[in-house]
């Protein structure tokens, strides 16, 4: 065991613990003054998150959460219309300067709230967070480069952040090997046994779009294609894109927000296909969150939701670039 | 085999039949896609240096490499000779598996010779060698605040970029990760 002791190594990262606890109160502040109720739903849960690229944790036969999501949405089906929640959140295999298994996760949903409204109060709400603690909206991102967090974030589509870094254009319509053609044309290294749109888009992202993204402001990258949806509605004026936003700042993701998809059939059509890749490639079978898909089937009213990851937020806050800054203890720690 | 959980910075593994040292190590997962490592790795036979992304379910053989510490007694041709500071044992490094490394080895300074199986593949250098000038234009006296800085040619043969200040003959601290000159020292 290294001999460390818990006042050298809490020394390292009192600064960002006490940050962290100040934008606690803020953030409570901010949401309480807006009329919204902050829930508390359960940790442990009969279904996880169903995407492919979600390693859950089990627990006694049921699951830790890696969202609050079904359960807060439930919640709006039962006419609540203005919730928040910060709680823990639980993926496994997921370790790296950015990432850690067990992370802290906001959630809010406004009912009747558009994309482009949800736009707007994530801008409120990051820059209320920097005012409150650090006294300015000037911080410090993880790649070193100073940033503003006021108003006025950059505003960028998939297509156009995908033109602008490498002059590659994409129609969603194309096939996995096309796509990864195209990639290798433009200089990104994609193997030639990864033949997936999926992952030649993530490939493509990784190595080429998300590092530039949010310099100097935030950025909100939005318009996803329809195959990267995830849980939000597609775009009525074009099915071809989804109603799904992500907000970057020095290159770090920090939230992901969705006109949230409601028609019941659509859901459970996607969390099925989800589930049939997860049995094409091996992975434990989960069961569909029928209560969740019950309560589609009663009626949501139209909401925009979000989430943002508040460790990263902290990082950005207290000028980290890595997360274990901001944790009381990394699980490497326990 | 080692998988993509077990890559970390400094891990040796075998790709296409070579062994290779993780240089720089970053796990990425973004929005909803799939979580991937990016790596930068060094292969050990060649020096060469490239960027690649894994991900989760790839796995590595594990590369032999080992370290031993040897003492450096002399070039030979295209080759240096090494001794086993413990067995007294002696081993010949091929220049081009030194590389720059070259540069830095001075009479009887102790490194890691890496093995891979028996084969002998490089060096690893002490962070701090301590080697003296032979070559450089005179010292430009109480200079120490422009940050200017002129070549210096060192017994080894290599070149670092010294402070105006420093004299011919002079000892100086060599930071061999990165080839830079740090301090000067008394000999």
């Amino acid at each position: 065991m290294e001999t460390v002791t818990e006042r050298e190594r809490l020394a390292s990262r009192i600064q960002g613990l006490r940050l962290r606890g100040e934008v606690m109160w803020a953030l409570r502040g901010f949401f309480r003054e807006r009329g919204y109720l902050e829930v508390e739903t359960p940790q442990r849960v009969v279904a996880p998150g169903m995407e492919p690229h979600l390693r859950p944790v089990e627990a006694s036969g049921w699951w830790l959460a890696t969202s609050p999501e079904y359960q807060m949405k439930r919640l709006l089906a039962g006419g609540l219309e203005r919730i928040y929640q910060v709680c823990h959140a639980f993926r496994d295999e997921e370790r790296g300067d950015h990432h850690v298994s067990e992370f802290t996760i906001l959630e809010w949903y406004r009912v009747g709230a558009s994309l482009s409204d949800l736009m707007e109060e994530t801008e409120e709400l990051f820059s209320h967070l920097a005012r409150a603690t650090l006294s300015t909206t000037l911080v410090t991102g993880p790649d070193g480069r100073a940033l503003d967090l006021a108003p006025g974030w950059e505003r960028l589509t998939v297509a156009e952040a995908f033109r602008r870094h490498l002059d590659l254009e994409y129609t969603g319509e194309e096939t996995g090997p096309e796509l990864a053609e195209a990639a290798r044309r433009a200089g990104v290294g994609v193997p030639e046994h990864v033949l997936g749109w999926d992952e030649v888009f993530t490939r493509i992202m990784v190595d080429r779009v998300e590092p530039h993204l949010g310099r100097g402001r935030p950025t909100i990258l939005h318009r996803y294609p329809a195959r990267q949806a995830a849980l939000s509605r597609l775009s009525r004026d074009d099915p071809r894109f989804a109603d799904r936003f992500e907000v970057y700042a020095g290159g770090l993701e920090l939230a992901n927000a969705f006109a949230e998809l409601t028609d019941p059939a659509e859901q459970r059509a996607r969390l099925e296909a989800d589930r049939q890749v997860r049995r094409g490639l091996g992975l434990v079978d989960l069961p569909l969150d029928e209560r969740f898909l019950g309560a589609l089937e009663q009626g949501i009213p139209e909401t925009s939701g979000i989430a943002v990851g508040i460790d990263r937020l902290v990082m950005l806050l207290v000028g980290a670039d890595r997360i274990d800054q901001v944790l009381t203890f990394a699980p490497e720690e326990l | 085999m080692l998988s993509v959980s077990d890559l970390k910075k400094g891990l040796k593994f075998l790709k296409d039949g070579e062994p290779h040292v993780v240089l720089e190590f970053q796990f990425v997962k973004p929005g909803k896609g799939q979580g991937l490592y990016k790596c930068k790795l060094r292969n050990m036979i060649t020096g060469s240096q490239f960027e690649i992304t894994y991900r989760s379910g790839e796995s590595f053989p594990e590369a032999d490499v080992t370290e031993r510490k040897m003492q450096f007694l002399y070039p030979e041709d295209d080759r240096f000779c090494f001794m086993d500071t413990e067995t007294y044992e002696q081993t010949y490094v091929e220049a081009a598996n030194l590389g720059d490394d070259a540069l830095f080895l001075s009479d009887n300074m102790v490194v890691d010779v890496l093995l891979w199986g028996e084969r002998p593949i490089g060096v690893t250098l002490p962070n701090f060698v301590e080697l003296q000038i032979t070559e450089c234009e005179p010292g430009v006296k109480g200079d120490t605040a422009t940050g200017a800085t002129k070549p210096a040619v060192l017994s080894t043969g290599a070149t670092v970029n010294v402070p105006l200040f420093v004299e011919e003959g002079e000892w100086i601290k060599i930071d061999t990760r990165t080839g830079s000159y740090v301090e000067r020292v008394k000999k």
